[in-house]
């Protein structure tokens, strides 16, 4: 095996979204030294810089708001399970991230000098702050991206796969990385940890995020011994682009284009449909994600879908002179995919979009275990059963620039650092050869494929059994040793690696998922509709001996914010 | 007859050893370029190494390299049903097949 490098920081940060950026700001400028990481390029991998919409903030620029507002709506699409202190964190905090941001030159939208807010479901008075023309991620992470390279105390490293964290007596002491582009595992010691890795959309066949969203952290932080929180709730995005062919754009795009000009969300048959899930729209744009994933699967189900199998979206009824205003260069874009908008609608249907589950974490950002501390999409609780459009980038950077503060004040409190015990992670680093090595990149796109099949938005028992028993056949070829070489971008041996977390993180999904005998939010059970009082509850996963064990928490009583 | 593309790839840990294989992918009109290399590593090899993240968003920029003699991002070139010719980016160090090393220096782990 080629040996193994060593690196030592106060603070290691994983993953470069907006998260893992603002918090290894925040650190270095409390003066740690800092380690930021990435498994892919710095500021480029994760579902930040693919954020195409907006960002929701109670700014009060153009309307009179305050946090409490954006809080109750928070607390509201949460269906009754948000961590409150988490939730108020997010709404309270987020302008003085947003200010932030602007002082960075990020570019927020503005008419006559003041950032424009946008209107967005959920919400109840226009919220949502953007960058014109569907560039809200890249400008954001192109923003911090930059201050991390000017501030002093950063070193930063891409193409280094964290595979799991060290402990020395129950404390987190750094983690080991596997260097993608050479094949060497390294070491790092690191006197806090924050994990800031994103989602788990990869698990799913159509999904709306990056290559690296395979749920990473989730595996990562469970098997360190840190609970998480409320994950079966698996948030679609029901307008995901599905037809025609669309190349050079991410599917949920479309999101945008309703904001601004409404338009109308269609059945096969050309007629429109939400109402009869009890929310008319009238060509605007008011459908909760969870109630739109659902219409629009049933109509599916019922054979009233659009030939793929989704839904119309029709922006005919707008002028190509509004739709050119609204979106400028977009509908280029979309004319060289031969979309014309004033002729055709389009089709749509849901996509895996976000997690509101994760790791169960405090208001600094703390888990259970000391060392250990979280940020981002990776943290579970603060968006309950559903969440608000725009409320992730804010969490992700509210969350992030908390977990840089706590890290450093852990930072300046401890004298020395433990030296991590890196043996067992090396040890499996060191792999094993197979002559008859299956092709992980199928075996990957087997288990999204059950996902996506039992584990969607619309669940069943006999779905969710039948996932659990596919998924441990997965795992039962994965095998406990990784495949592959210890060489240059090995992509068998990555794979290999994604897999024993993603069958992990898949596992607890679909168990939880199971377990949960109601509807609520996002998650769906077509065997059992409707909502329970006695499953006002969140359930909470440990890892124990191997073995996933789920309990319940009651939640947090609903109070809402006072003025 | 279904069309084909026939992918002709480079191989290999560094520009002096290795070699062009050729692959033969369904083609689907709208299809891109990345389509046929993640349809390659499912289908027949899984050791084919390029670098992607945002799959179709063109977003991370992390999918550039020479097709047909051209520099360009493979999840936004179409793919055609007939020859093409995929290679590494010529003015950087490769890393393997057609990954190259395309972080600015700063953002690399510094091997001591
Ligand atoms: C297409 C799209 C559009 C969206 N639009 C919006 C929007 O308009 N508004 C909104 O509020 N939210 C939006 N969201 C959600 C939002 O973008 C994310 O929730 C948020 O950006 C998450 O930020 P993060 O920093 O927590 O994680 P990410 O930005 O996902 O970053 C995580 C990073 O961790 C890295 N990583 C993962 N595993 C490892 C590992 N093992 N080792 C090392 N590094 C690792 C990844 O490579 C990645 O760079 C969107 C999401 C998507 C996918
Ligand atoms: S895969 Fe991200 S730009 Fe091509």
């Amino acid at each position: 095996m080629i040996e193994p490098l060593l690196a030592n920081t106060d603070v290691l940060v994983i993953g470069s979204g907006a998260a893992g950026m603002y918090a290894a700001i925040e650190a270095a400028r409390s003066g740690c030294q800092v380690m930021l990481i990435d498994r892919s390029l710095i500021g480029r991998g994760g579902a930040t810089v693919m954020a195409q919409m907006t960002v929701a903030v109670a700014l009060g620029s153009q309307a009179p708001d305050h946090w409490s507002h954006h809080y109750h709506d928070t607390l509201m699409a949460g269906r009754g399970l948000c961590n409150e202190s988490l939730a108020r964190l997010l709404c309270e905090e987020g302008p003085a991230c947003i200010e932030e941001m602007d002082t960075w030159g990020v570019g927020w939208a503005r008419k006559d000098g003041r950032i424009t807010a946008a209107f967005a479901p959920g919400h109840d008075r226009p919220r949502c702050v953007y960058v014109d023309f569907l560039k809200t991620g890249p400008a954001v992470s192109k923003t911090l991206r930059s201050v991390v390279n000017k501030t002093t105390g950063i070193s930063r490293s891409g193409d280094l796969c964290i595979v799991d964290l060290t402990k020395s007596d129950g404390v987190v002491t750094g983690a080991v990385a596997w260097h993608v582009s050479s094949g060497a595992p390294v070491v790092i010691s690191a006197k806090a940890t924050i994990v800031a890795t994103g989602g788990l959309t990869r698990l799913y066949r159509r999904n709306s995020g990056s290559a690296n969203m395979g749920g990473d952290g989730y595996a990562i932080c469970l098997r360190a011994g840190a609970p998480l929180i409320d994950m079966e709730f698996v948030q679609f995005f029901p307008i995901g682009h599905l037809a025609p062919r669309l190349i050079g754009m991410d599917p949920i795009m479309w999101d945008p284009f309703r904001y601004k000009l409404g338009g109308r969300l269609l059945n096969g048959r050309m007629e429109e449909f939400t109402q009869n899930y009890g929310v008319p729209e009238d060509g605007r744009y008011i459908i909760t994600r969870d109630v739109g994933t659902y219409a629009i699967l049933k109509e599916v189900e019922a054979s009233r879908g659009s030939p793929h199998g989704g839904a119309y979206l029709s922006f005919q009824h707008c002028s190509e002179a509004a739709l050119r205003e609204a979106f400028g260069p977009v509908i280029d874009r979309l004319a060289k995919n031969h979309i014309d908008l004033t002729k055709m609608p389009i089709e749509v249907a849901p996509i895996a979009h976000y997690h509101m589950g994760g790791v169960a974490a405090n208001a600094h950002m703390e888990t259970e275990v000391p060392g250990l501390l979280v940020a981002g999409e990776a943290v579970g609780g603060a968006n309950g059963a559903n969440r608000l459009s725009g409320n992730a980038i804010t969490e992700a950077l509210v969350f992030g620039r908390q977990a840089g503060r706590t890290a450093a004040a852990r930072v300046k409190a401890m004298r020395t650092s433990v030296p991590p015990d890196a043996r067992e992670t090396l040890d499996l680093l060191r792999g094993e050869e197979r002559k008859d090595m299956p092709n992980t990149a199928e075996m990957l796109e087997a288990l999204q494929a059950i996902m996506a099949d039992d584990v969607g938005p619309l669940r069943t028992q006999t779905k969710l059994e039948r996932a659990l028993s596919r998924i441990d056949q997965i795992d039962a070829a994965l095998g406990a040793r990784p495949f592959g070489v210890a060489a240059p971008f090995d992509l068998t041996r990555l794979d290999w690696l994604d897999l024993r977390n993603m069958v992990m993180v898949a596992r607890v999904v679909a168990q939880a998922a199971l377990l949960r005998t109601e509807s609520r939010g996002a998650h769906q059970r077509e065997d059992l509709p409707g909502m329970l009082p006695e499953w006002r509850v969140n359930q909470v996963v440990r890892l124990k001996d191997g073995c996933i064990e789920i309990s319940r928490m009651p939640a947090a009583p609903i109070e809402v914010a006072a003025q | 007859m279904s069309e084909i593309a026939i992918l002709k790839i480079w191989r290999g840990p560094d520009k002096t050893a290795g070699c062009f294989e050729s692959y033969e992918v369904p083609y689907e009109p709208g299809q891109s370029v990345l389509d046929g290399l993640r349809w390659i590593r499912v289908h027949k090899d899984p050791t084919l190494a390029f670098r992607y993240s945002c799959i179709n968003a063109n977003a991370c920029k992390e999918c550039m390299m020479e097709i047909d003699g051209e520099t360009i991002y493979a999840c936004t070139t179409r793919l055609e049903p007939r020859n093409m010719t995929v290679e590494p980016l010529g003015n950087k160090k490769l890393v393997r097949d057609l990954v190259t090393e395309i972080a600015p220096p700063q953002e690399r782990l510094r091997q001591k």
